[in-house]
């Protein structure tokens, strides 16, 4: 079964060097998939074509536009993200938060994330520890232990590739890995498995009344 | 099929000419749409509850039992009534007292109210929203249907030997709908309980709409009321008309684009397609609200936002007018055109309650007890055969 991996890129020119920097992180994801004998289908979510339908979004509390419905859908299916942002005083940018405040909280559970930053000065490069692990922490993702971090200076350096696939092996690794929940043999525990929701769509399954009531009748 | 009008009783400033009503202008301009609602041939005012700025509606008996005065046939309601933080003995006495003036001319809509602050001014917690909604409510039935109420909950005072007076009119409560947007919990409460389902519809997407009344109808069929197409919805619609579109939106637009809740996001046009939201002619307004029926079924009460965003008291009693006069009739046949026989067209009224007799399931406090214990009891059943 392929993998599907999303892209989220909030870069904000054509070309801009977030979105080069996301294309060099996919196509080494995807060697690193391949190489262990599996398929992946990427996705790329270009937050600029989507930044009206972001501020009607909060503006208006909530109500969703079909497009964005089916990127709420898309990321909370996703196996596995790879997230880049521009650096903007100091943090990711207003757009890039937009996108992951328009998530449900359980939408990335338990979800491996590759986080990469693009920047004109290597001086931002703590960005990735101080603003972007915090955000993906609070929504319970899996974090890959090596982020990507590229000052103008790093394009077409050495050291930015050589660490690109060292993050692209990890998320490849945990991407595989999902699913799995059992140990050596023994049934997967899917009681364990974090439980994901893309908010878009209303629970069918409802907590009977008499749960809801009980302790609240005023007999009991 | 019951048509009205509700409002949310807010004071905002004309964006036209940059003046604010005072709350004096706001309350009398409630009342006039109530009465001419009456006039027009309208079945229902509903007004909302708010504790806080910039809102007037904090007494709604008061102003209820005020309209109740000078009308004949109009129906009064809400939207809402903050069942999580009012107390549940004051609405049982306020809204018995209301059924009295009128007539029996009263339902009421409960709902939760959403924004934190106003919670602890009345000690309460908004974290504990759905328990206050689920404990007052099933509390509030009891207070109108036992003469005498022993009860201990978890939110307010125990009462021992409690009275609630006056009681009902004739012994009867008044019908009950539960709003919510997204709560799925208010929808099961709904349906356990046999009463109407209302949903705001006018901020939320129709597919939304839909799924929570599709689950409201589900339960309210599970829970043995009667099949889910015969479960009572309500709906919220908002419009603005003209002659033609092109001046409906002339008009209406700078009262959209500084609007509370939506201003200065989407567009008109954008807004009008992602929720209900029509600006045009009254034949326009009539086709989409036709269209409602089309993803929550056939269905009993529509509601109209009529005054909100600073619009002046002439333009929206000409809304009003031409709402009863233009578009409710044709509403009214055409519904009934497309509505099968075995689908209630009305919600329970005071006479229909009353006509129904004081055995009739309305005067239980839990009528699905017996119906909810058997599936429960079927439910452990089945699981021991699995096992």
């Amino acid at each position: 079964m392929s993998r599907q991996i999303v892209v989220v890129t909030a870069g904000l020119t054509v070309p801009s060097s977030t979105r080069l920097l996301a294309d060099q992180l996919a196509e080494t994801t995807t060697a690193q998939v391949t190489a262990r004998g599996e398929t992946v289908d990427i996705e790329f979510i270009e937050l600029r074509e989507v930044a009206g339908e972001l501020a009607t979004f909060m503006v208006t509390g909530g109500i969703p536009t079909p497009r964005l419905t089916e990127l709420r859908e898309q990321v909370a299916a996703a196996d596995g993200l790879i997230v880049v942002t521009p650096v903007f005083n100091g943090s990711y940018s207003g757009l890039f938060k937009m996108f992951f405040d328009a998530l449900d909280k359980d939408s990335l559970a338990g979800t491996p994330v590759l986080i990469a930053a693009a920047a004109g000065s290597a001086r931002h490069s703590l960005v990735l520890d101080h603003a972007l692990r915090p955000l993906f922490a609070y929504l319970r993702a899996v974090v890959v232990p090596t982020g990507i971090f590229a000052a103008t200076e790093d394009f077409g350096s050495h050291g930015l590739s050589d660490r690109i696939t060292r993050a692209a092996a990890e998320l490849a690794t945990l991407v595989l890995s999902q699913g799995g929940y059992g140990v050596g043999g023994f049934a997967p525990d899917l009681a364990a498995r974090p439980r994901r929701t893309s908010g878009t769509q209303v629970e069918a399954d409802v907590t009977p009344f008499g749960d809801l009531l009980r302790g609240h009748s005023g007999t009991d | 099929m019951q048509f009205g009008i509700f409002s949310v009783g807010d004071v905002t400033t004309d964006p036209t000419d940059g003046r604010t009503p005072s709350e004096a202008e706001r309350i009398s301009a409630m009342t006039q749409y109530a009465l001419k609602a009456e006039e027009v041939g309208l079945d229902v005012f509903a007004t909302g509850e708010h504790h806080n700025p910039p809102f007037v509606v904090s007494s709604p008996t008061t102003h209820l039992g005020f309209i109740a005065a000078q009308t004949e046939k109009l129906l009064l309601s809400t939207s809402t009534t903050l069942i999580t933080t009012n107390d549940p003995v004051k609405i049982a006495e306020d809204y018995a007292f209301l059924q009295h003036l009128s007539g029996g001319r009263v339902d009421l809509m409960m709902g939760r109210g959403n924004t934190g602050p106003v919670y602890p001014w009345f000690g309460k917690d908004i974290r504990d929203g759905i328990k206050l909604a689920v404990e007052n409510y099933h509390l509030l039935r009891k207070l109108w249907r036992e003469p005498v109420v022993n009860w201990q909950g978890q939110f307010r005072t125990p009462l021992q030997g409690y009275t609630s007076t006056p009681a009902p009119l004739d012994g009867t409560p008044p019908f009950v709908w539960h709003g919510s947007i997204r709560s799925t919990e208010i929808a099961e409460q709904a349906a356990y309980y046999g009463d109407g389902f209302f949903h705001n519809h006018i901020f939320w997407s129709k597919e939304h709409t839909e799924q929570m009344v599709t689950l409201y109808r589900r339960r309210f069929e599970h829970y043995g009321h009667g099949a889910a197409d015969q479960a009572y919805v309500g709906l919220g619609g908002q419009a603005f008309m003209a002659s033609t579109e092109a001046e409906a939106k002339r008009v209406f637009r700078p009262y959209f684009d500084n609007a509370p809740v939506y201003g200065h996001g989407p567009s008109l046009e954008d807004f009008s397609e992602m929720t209900p939201l029509t600006v045009g002619t009254p034949e326009q307004v009539i086709e989409r609200t036709l269209g409602f029926a089309d993803y929550v079924g056939d269905y009993q009460r529509q509601l109209f936002l009529m005054d909100h965003a600073g619009l002046p008291t002439s333009l929206v009693l000409e809304q009003i007018e031409m709402l009863g006069t233009e578009v409710v009739p044709v509403l009214r046949t055409e519904f009934e055109r497309r509505r099968p026989a075995h689908v209630p067209s009305d919600p329970p009224t005071h006479a229909s309650l009353v006509a129904a007799g004081p055995d009739a399931p309305h005067h239980l406090v839990e009528p699905a007890r017996a119906r909810a214990e058997e599936l429960a009891a079927q439910a452990e059943k089945d699981s021991q055969v699995t096992a």
